[in-house]
């Protein structure tokens, strides 16, 4: 992974030099190339937040939506399917614009960009990982809750003693995958003016006319973000799955 | 020595359905404080069920189950009083992987008894002692061998300090060579004059513990008579013929 990170970047070194690119926006031994790269930079610290805060919310409510889905009651059952499939149905753009010049007319309060991103974000994401817990918890053997019952643990010991931990280690390279999609699903917050990544270099791109230089390290801010989430849930997995594996 | 006194256990009438298929059949046991209780029978015959039934992980149909006094339902009395009476021990350990030896057993006593975690750690280094793996308790379950699982498993009930134990088959899962710690650790157990309900068709340790033998066949409880009985002159056909079956080799 690293090595074609390398041969990219040194690729696009190279053709740097030919007539089509301007590298020198980006220059950071240049003083305007050095405070563009800090601008496009310090986009990265709402991209993070914005797609943490809403990743954290979305498992919540994603676990609280699940158990119903688990329930042996019909109705419960059905509850699940019905929020997982009209959230799933709208696009995460739409979304995103409805809670924000939307929302606020319905309830009369007003709403930073901030929370309606993350609200928009983790409502769409919560279906989907209300989808990947309902699979995990259904893969844990019956066993285990005969077990649990045997020792008198009541649901809630059960499931946070017993099957949620051995679920989340099941689930937890689909819960990277979710975090790295909604790292990149951030982006679109910035239609609604979020200062994150995608706004910055938009901004950047207006006002310098380089759109292939600044474009192409958006794509490397969004690249080398994605590589270190990914090792990040990968020593998770190992650290996790060392000493008790069946 | 089964004590002649008031059941702890009153199985009356008691059946069981799966959607329309009938695996218990008006079936009625009584056991008292202290008994040792076989049950065997053919597969399929509803002796999980059966067992499975006095601590509602199956919920019977009809008919009524009384424990200690209390009538098995849905209620907190009901519940309360499988918590302080009742533990199992499942043929498949059912032991949780993730959690060392030590937690598998304190779980229980933290959570259920809410013991504080001290004295549930001391509890599960006693019964550790008693099952003879006490040196295991910082391990994760999968690096035990199957015999060394079973004696965690029964220690994690035994931390329940309940008064009846029910055991679905704990020895079938286990390699020949392991079965007989299982066994003797059970044989100790019926020492110790803990009421014991035994599925298992280790008819050496049967004739070894049992105050009364079970037959069951088809969801009924076909016999119910002591073991010197039970083995010589079994009075139905269909458990002489079940006994023939498994004691000719
Ligand atoms: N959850 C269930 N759903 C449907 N049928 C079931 C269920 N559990 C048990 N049965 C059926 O009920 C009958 C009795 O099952 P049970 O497990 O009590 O038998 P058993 O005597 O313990 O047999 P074995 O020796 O194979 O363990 C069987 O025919 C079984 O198929
Ligand atoms: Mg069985």
């Amino acid at each position: 992974m690293v090595r074609v990170l390398v041969l990219v970047l040194a690729g696009l070194t190279l053709s740097g030099c030919s007539a089509n690119w301007g590298w020198y926006v980006v220059d950071p031994t240049s003083d305007t190339g050095w405070s563009n790269l800090k601008f496009l930079l310090s986009g990265m610290y709402y991209t993070i937040l914005l797609s943490v805060t809403a990743i954290l919310i979305s498992i919540a409510v994603g676990l609280l939506v699940a158990l119903p889905g688990l329930s042996e009651k019909p109705l419960l059952r059905r509850l699940n399917q019905i929020y997982v499939e009209l959230v799933r149905a709208v696009p995460i753009l739409v979304l995103i614009l409805w809670v924000y010049y939307g929302l606020p007319q319905v309830t009369g309060l007003g709403i930073g960009v901030f929370w309606a991103g993350v609200i928009a974000l983790a409502l769409s994401d919560s279906a989907f990982q209300a989808e990947i817990f309902r699979a995990g918890i259904q893969s844990i053997n019956r066993g285990q809750y005969e077990a649990a019952h045997s020792i008198s643990l009541n649901y809630v010991d059960t499931m946070r003693y017993v099957i949620l931990p051995q679920a989340i280690r099941r689930i937890l390279p689909a819960l990277g995958n979710q975090l790295v999609y909604m790292l990149k699903m951030s982006s679109l917050v910035s239609v609604i003016g979020m200062s994150e990544l995608t706004r910055k270099a938009n901004e950047l791109v207006v006002s310098e006319y380089r759109p292939l230089e600044i474009y192409t390290i958006l794509v490397l801010e969004y690249l080398v973000l994605i590589l270190i989430v990914s090792a990040g849930v990968r020593w998770l997995e190992r650290r996790l799955n060392s000493g008790d594996q069946r | 020595m089964a004590e002649n006194g008031e059941p702890v256990i009153t199985i009356d009438n008691v059946s069981k359905f799966f959607g329309s298929f009938q695996a218990l059949k008006d079936t009625s046991l009584k056991v008292t404080a202290g008994e040792r209780v076989v049950i065997c029978g053919p597969s399929g015959s509803g002796k999980s069920t059966l067992i499975r039934c006095i601590n509602r992980l199956e919920k019977h149909d009809a008919g009524e189950i009384v424990l200690n006094g209390v009538v098995l339902g849905e209620n907190k009395e009901s519940i309360d009083a499988i918590r302080t009476n009742v533990g199992m021990v499942f043929q498949q350990f059912n032991l949780f992987p993730h959690l060392t030896v030590l937690e598998n057993l304190t779980l229980g006593p933290t959570r259920a008894r809410k013991m504080s975690a001290d004295a549930a750690k001391q509890l599960a280094m006693q019964f550790l002692e008693r099952v003879r793996i006490p040196d295991q308790a910082g391990k994760y379950p999968a690096q035990l061998s199957g015999g060394q699982q079973q004696r965690v498993a029964i220690a994690r009930t035994l931390c329940m300090e309940p008064k009846i134990i029910l055991f679905d088959e704990p020895t079938s899962a286990l390699d020949p060579e392991m079965i007989n710690e299982v066994l003797d650790v059970m044989v100790e157990l019926a020492g110790t004059g803990m009421t014991m309900l035994c599925v298992t068709h280790e008819m050496g340790f049967a004739r070894k513990v049992a105050d009364t033998m079970v037959f069951m066949d088809h969801g009924e409880i076909v016999e119910i008579s002591p073991p010197d009985k039970f083995f010589k002159e079994p009075e139905s056909q269909r458990c002489r013929d079940f006994l023939d079956q498994i004691l000719q080799h």
